[in-house]
């Protein structure tokens, strides 16, 4: 399952990989280079700085979802699934090779666009294990989220419902772009069950050692989700629920 | 030994509609075994209870000893299904749609390989193997999907209307074809609407309809039976009384 993931990623690269690599791009030429030049610094960093690790997240964060989504239900549409469900493959490991596929494009995007921010700014590396484990761990997270949307999904409309209505502005108020300190109190306590800010916010400590919250309950939260989502995907695949009569 | 075993078994769906109402039947190994009914009968959701597919309401299914709910996956690995209509990726080469298939029942892909080539060659499709499964023909879609359902090399291959929309010339290679895997010990389910088909293939058969088995016997027996009539107008006289 993942090879034949890999092989339709990077057969249809112009589909998979090149649209967040230019999306990202747009911004930062327009956010990072044109605006952000008139703005002052943020926590230390330049606003193009600040930005670019969430970015790159948004990215990830996006690319992972729309994988898994987007491949579940077209095998659903096709019944391409039904020949992994009659395959003696336990539950856990389908979830397994769907997830990866989702993680495997959203780091390839993820790196990607890293390698684009590198044209616009430098990046410093505070701790590499921390930057992996905040990449990785998001790219599961929503790798399994676009999962659980796949097993609900009916229709075509059905996968694109929560990508634009919930995802996109979850992802712009996470902190990508501004940091929570900036806000009053009351906002800034908004802001804090907003689930992606502590991811953008553990990958910026990743880079620059900088974050609005503490990196251990950064990765508490992401943790958690992973848990909670991971719990709800198989109770649905062993009911049958969206995936089997 | 039984490749199927199946007691009692009831399927009622959501919507009140009672699939199966307590059927039972048992298909030794090595069988060429002919489920014929009308559309709607139950056979497609017997044969998604079998293989996983379909979660039943009642009764018992077992394949070669194995039951499918709590032994689901040891039966899994028995069965090779070839359903009603085509599922493969067709943006995939026909030879990578195999070797995936491989996969999923845990064959490496250098051990894949040789039985790949084998079933493609079996059944005319080697020069196809690097053609995206898209550009083939309806009745090379059709092997592609029996290839498929062998790959993993299974003890019990279930068809489901593998001939509908194939000409005759076709299905005739395709009958020799399955003869000679049954014979080689592959026990054979087959469901079709071409009563000639399991006429000249089924050594047994059973008639189901509105979700109960009203014929299950020998094909030669049930034939004379009936005075060695044409098994589709016995079909057609039984159906057509439970209609009335």
């Amino acid at each position: 399952m993942v090879r034949g993931d890999f092989m339709r990623i990077v057969r249809i690269w112009s589909q998979t990989l090149l649209p967040p690599v230019i999306t990202t791009s747009l911004y930062f030429v327009v956010f990072g280079t044109f605006i952000g030049s008139q703005l002052d610094a943020i926590q230390g960093l330049t606003y193009i700085q600040f930005i670019v690790p969430g970015l790159i997240m948004m990215s990830v964060i996006t690319s992972s979802y729309m994988n898994t989504v987007s491949t579940f239900y077209f095998a659903k549409w096709t019944k391409t699934l039904d020949e992994v469900l009659v395959s003696p493959m336990p539950e856990w490991l389908v979830i397994l090779g769907f997830v990866s596929g989702g993680v495997m494009r959203g780091l390839m995007v993820g790196v990607l666009v890293g390698i684009v921010g590198l044209f616009f700014t430098h990046l410093a590396i505070q701790n590499i294990l921390v930057l992996i484990a905040a990449l990785v761990l998001t790219s599961v997270l929503f790798s399994i989220a676009g999962l659980i949307n796949g097993v609900f999904a009916k229709g075509f409309d059905g996968i694109s419902i929560v990508p634009t209505f919930v995802l996109t502005p979850l992802t712009y108020l996470g902190g990508i772009f501004y940091s929570i300190e900036q806000f009053p109190p009351f906002w800034q306590t908004v802001s804090l069950f907003n689930p992606i800010l502590y991811m953008v916010n553990a990958f910026r400590w990743g880079f620059f050692g900088v974050s609005d919250i503490n990196i251990v309950v950064c990765f508490g939260v992401l943790g958690g989700f992973i848990l909670a989502f991971l719990i709800i995907l198989l109770w649905l695949f062993r009911r049958g629920i969206g995936v089997k009569n | 030994m039984e490749a199927i075993s199946v007691k009692d078994l009831r399927k009622k769906y959501d919507k009140g509609v009672e699939a199966l109402k307590g059927i039972s039947l048992s298909i030794e190994e090595g069988d060429f075994f002919a489920l014929l009914g009308p559309n709607g009968a139950g056979k497609t959701t017997l044969i998604g209870i079998l293989t996983g597919l379909v979660y039943k309401t009642g009764g018992e299914a077992a394949i070669f000893g194995h039951d499918v709910v709590t032994d689901g996956s040891r039966a899994k690995t028995f069965i090779g299904l070839v359903p009603q209509e085509f599922n493969f990726n067709i943006f995939e080469k026909v030879e990578n749609i195999l070797v995936t298939q491989a996969g999923y029942y845990g064959i490496p892909r250098h051990e894949a390989l040789p039985r790949v080539e084998a079933l493609l060659k079996d059944l005319g499709l080697w020069d196809k193997r690097n053609e995206p499964s898209q550009k083939l023909s309806g009745g090379m879609k059709r092997r592609l999907m029996i290839a498929r359902a062998l790959v993993h090399a299974p003890k019990l291959l279930i068809l489901d209307e593998p001939t509908a929309g194939v000409d005759v010339e076709l299905r005739r290679q395709m009958w020799t074809f399955l003869r000679k895997i049954n014979a080689e010990g592959t026990t054979i389910v087959l469901t079709t609407h071409y009563l000639e088909e399991a006429e000249q293939l089924a050594r047994n058969v059973a008639i189901i309809n509105k979700g109960e088995i009203l014929v299950d016997e020998p094909m030669q027996g049930f034939l004379e039976r009936h005075d060695n009539k044409k098994l589709e107008d016995i079909y057609l006289e039984i159906i057509g009384a439970e209609a009335e």
